[in-house]
């Protein structure tokens, strides 16, 4: 059964030796004309790790990568030729480039936060990463899910999460999105289907593996036959060489499950250039191996990611099965904020720095005139507003009550067991004020 | 294969099944004790049981209550049955009732299940309802947590439960503290199932007992089985419950037969069980120790004690209430297990017990666990690592000096 659907739908991605002849004019992004040529993006990394002695034995990327796969080049080379060239409208545009600020704002608002004391223990920022939270996600319904890492504050806005949600629970609050309970690296809300950040690497992507078996069961044994809901799992580079990862591709595309694999590929897992851990560094070439699509896409340009993720979404949600997708991108701040983030090279850094998903974002819409100058600056100061009205909020929450401490550990309260007086645990009058015993 | 399975017999396809495990069963055995014993099966009943030391109490094995119990089966109502087949039958009823519930796990759709407990399941609904998943448990126990957030109500088989010692991080921090992390916005209604404990020389990673292990993350129920009637009665409580539900069978007792009623019932998640009312000590046990602690209780009662016997079913949490009760009645408390000594569900009974009911005890608690071994295969080892009947008539008889 397997056999039969992979080999008839799933067009591989180029052979190795030939990707070389797509790249820079690939008619796909040509009309991009702000960002770099794409070989510089794959190529560059390359070369600076070369000069470093410590990696040369390193293995090296194959040149220059820029593997879309035939499913998404031939569809885009059809819808691109007769409208406008241009990538996106003007409404689509504002409307990722304000999720885009959001995230970035909210962020450095986060860091801020972190040094004078308002929140605590590890704190991972998406900064530079935009591009993949807002390509992919602002092209969700609401029913989809997304699944996330310990990276997961963006990931969360972009779903629709209110900031003041988010903040407060960064600051421990009751009014927080998980009531204070969660924290930094456990963002979840029900409401916009947001499965949770997971904090450990990998463990998120069974649970949005079965989440998307959850749709498929719903229109197949439920007889829901207007779910399409699609699942969104992102995770990064490091997760790559975990067998997780290899389980669940394997499993996503044995039952042609509606998910997308998003890896943010930004090349360190913390301290670990992933040059140094991943035998075959490009790993978009695994899901050919699974017998899905694998697609390799600039990280850093949120039109090229939205390109992807609209095919790759639509894929899923037409029943057609899962994809994956890598997303090279850098992040702009450390592993944490507890990292001092020393080891990367300052080159490295400098030269992804150039490459900000946001700035390539406003050039490309002045020049292609969809929003002027004043326009974008209307919604930068109207996120600086979102995001001072979110700390505001979070600080003038209440803190969780004690009461509250032995709430939602069972999700059945008769789970606390019966008492030495023949009742419930949880109808003890003492028992929501954190005084009984579990 | 698995056609070959389904064609034969329920007893035939089991013992084919384990035989495909190496470990041999007690097929012979089956017949003449379950038979004899009704609701009572007496595990160690083969050569070994007759053979000197344990010998002894194997022919009073057996309480006077289950013993009435079973004899007039024949004329009683409702129907005998094998406690996988019980655990089947709650499994079925459940996923008729509600098209939420699934079941997923290795081997568990057209193989029947390696212990024969989703048998004919597959045929019947399907194999998306009842899916084989690849030997993959960390991945597959994390896909029921997905499915459970996005609401399904799925029941993982460990095919053995020491397997599931490699989805242990998904049992523990998703299943068991999500709903906590997430402020109570998601629930995860799954049960966690499968064949523990000590078998007959099945080797050491196959005969673990991993209650100790999980009885510490927060948010898990933990529920053992140890009769057809409270096979399925647990099971479909597990099922219903919000929460997630480790239920565990041993797998020396899926051959068990017991009349059990033809209407419809549920057993409480949270609350023990009376197996034998008595007045000189409270003995607390779980899974197959019960039978251990019966086979000593028939030597007691003939040597002058009346001891009651609770099998305290629920894991975590404790049903202190019948607990407490018993310990107000006698004043002695043996705790009889499986698991493991240190850190074991003993440990944490003994805890409870003298933290809530201290001044009615007239004697130290005293707690039979299983030795702090890897256990080991020979079948003399094995015998030592676990507690025998014998040693439970000592002890209460010690007890019962002080």
């Amino acid at each position: 059964m397997a056999s039969s659907f992979s080999a008839a739908k799933i067009t591989q991605p180029l052979p190795l030796n030939t990707t070389n002849t797509r790249s820079p004019d690939n008619p796909l992004f040509s009309s991009f004309k702000s960002a770099p040529p794409a070989s510089s993006f794959l190529g560059s990394t390359h070369k600076l790790r070369i000069q470093r002695p410590a990696s040369a034995r390193a293995q090296t990327r194959s040149g220059t990568v820029v593997a879309v796969s035939d499913v998404v080049k031939e569809k885009k080379l059809k819808s691109n030729a007769p409208t406008s060239n241009l990538l996106i409208t003007k409404e689509e545009g504002l409307e990722v480039y304000e999720d885009m600020i959001l995230g970035r704002a909210f962020e450095d608002m986060c860091a801020q936060m972190y040094y004078r004391g308002k929140m605590f223990g590890f704190v991972h920022l998406y900064n530079g990463q935009e591009a993949i939270s807002s390509g992919f996600i602002k092209l969700l319904k609401k029913e989809d899910s997304v699944v996330s890492t310990y990276r997961d504050h963006v990931h969360a806005l972009s779903k629709g999460v209110p900031a003041r949600a988010v903040m407060s629970e960064l600051f421990g609050k009751a009014t927080g999105c998980c009531r204070g309970q969660g924290g930094s690296m456990h963002m979840f809300s029900k409401e916009h289907n947001v499965l949770g950040g997971f904090a450990f690497i990998g463990e998120g992507i069974p649970v949005a593996t079965g989440a998307a078996f959850t749709s498929k069961y719903k229109r197949e044994v439920l007889k829901e036959g207007d779910c399409d809901h699609v699942t969104l799992a992102f995770f990064g580079d490091g997760t790559c060489n975990n067998g997780q990862f290899f389980e669940c591709l394997n499993m996503a595309a044995l039952w042609k499950l509606p998910i997308v694999f998003v890896v943010e590929n930004n090349l360190w897992a913390i301290g670990m250039s992933h040059l140094r851990a991943t035998s075959d560094p490009q790993i978009w070439k695994k899901g050919p191996a699974f017998g899905m699509p694998g697609v390799h896409v600039d990280g850093m340009d949120v039109l090229k990611v939205r390109e992807v993720a609209k095919e790759a979404i639509g894929r899923a949600r037409r029943g057609e099965g899962p994809t994956l997708v890598e997303c090279e991108t850098y992040r702009f701040r450390g592993h944490s904020l507890a990292d001092p983030d020393e080891l990367r090279d300052p080159a490295e850094k400098a030269h992804y720095a150039t490459r900000d998903p946001i700035t390539s974002l406003k050039k490309y819409m002045i020049d292609n005139k969809l929003a002027s100058e004043a326009e974008l600056k209307a919604i930068e100061k109207k996120i600086d507003e979102v995001v001072e009205e979110a700390v505001e909020f979070a600080e003038e929450s209440p803190a969780p009550s004690r009461s509250q401490l032995l709430e939602n550990v069972f999700a059945d309260p008769k789970g606390f067991g019966i008492g030495p007086d023949g009742r419930y645990r949880c109808e003890d009058p003492k028992f929501t004020e954190g005084t009984a015993h579990v | 294969m698995a056609s070959i399975f389904q064609a034969v017999g329920a007893a035939t396809a089991l013992s084919s099944s384990n035989s495909f495990d190496s470990k041999k069963f007690y097929l012979s055995s089956r017949k003449s004790v379950s038979e004899r014993k009704g609701s009572i099966f007496v595990v160690r009943s083969d050569g070994r049981m007759n053979s000197g030391r344990v010998g002894k109490l194997v022919t009073n094995a057996v309480a006077t209550k289950a013993d009435s119990a079973a004899a007039s089966t024949a004329s009683k109502p409702g129907h005998e049955l094998l406690l996988f087949e019980a655990l089947r039958e709650g499994l079925e009823e459940e996923m008729d009732r509600d098209p939420r519930v699934c079941v997923m796990g290795e081997d568990v759709g057209h193989y029947g299940g390696s212990y024969k407990v989703t048998k004919g399941l597959a045929p019947k609904y399907g194999d998306l309802r009842v899916l084989d998943t690849p030997i993959a448990e960390n991945s597959f126990t994390g896909m029921a947590i997905g499915a459970a957030m996005t609401g399904l109500r799925p029941i993982v088989e460990g095919m053995n439960m020491g397997f599931l010692l490699l989805a242990f991080n998904q049992i523990s921090n998703n299943c068991g503290m999500l709903h906590y992390t997430s402020g109570g916005q998601f629930t995860i209604p799954v049960v966690i199932r499968g064949p523990g404990g000590v078998g007959r020389q099945l080797g050491a990673e196959h005969s673990q007992r991993l209650e100790s292990y999980f009885q510490s993350i927060p948010g898990i129920q933990m529920v053992a089985c140890s009769t057809p009637y409270n096979a399925k009665g647990l099971m479909k409580a597990a099922i219903r419950s919000e929460n997630p539900v480790i239920l565990f069978e041993h797998v020396l007792l899926y051959n068990l037969k017991e009349r059990i009623p033809d209407e419809e019932y549920i057993c409480n998640l949270e609350e023990a069980e009376m197996v034998r009312p008595g007045e000189h000590i409270t003995i607390l046990t779980y899974s197959r120790m019960r039978y251990h602690v019966m086979q000593a209780a028939k030597t007691l009662v003939n040597k002058g004690y009346d001891p009651e016997v609770i099998d305290i079913r629920s894991l975590k949490p404790f049903d202190l209430h019948t607990i407490g009760n018993s310990v107000k009645k006698t004043h002695r408390v043996l705790i009889v297990e499986e698991c493991m000594r240190t850190g074991g569900i003993g440990a944490s009974l003994t805890a409870a017990i003298t933290e809530n009911f201290h001044d009615y005890l007239d004697a130290p608690i005293v707690c039979l666990s299983s030795q702090d071994v890897p256990t080991p295969y020979a079948g003399t080892l094995e015998e030592f690592t676990i507690v025998q009947p014998a040693q439970i008539v000592t002890a209460v008889e010690q007890l019962c000096q002080q």
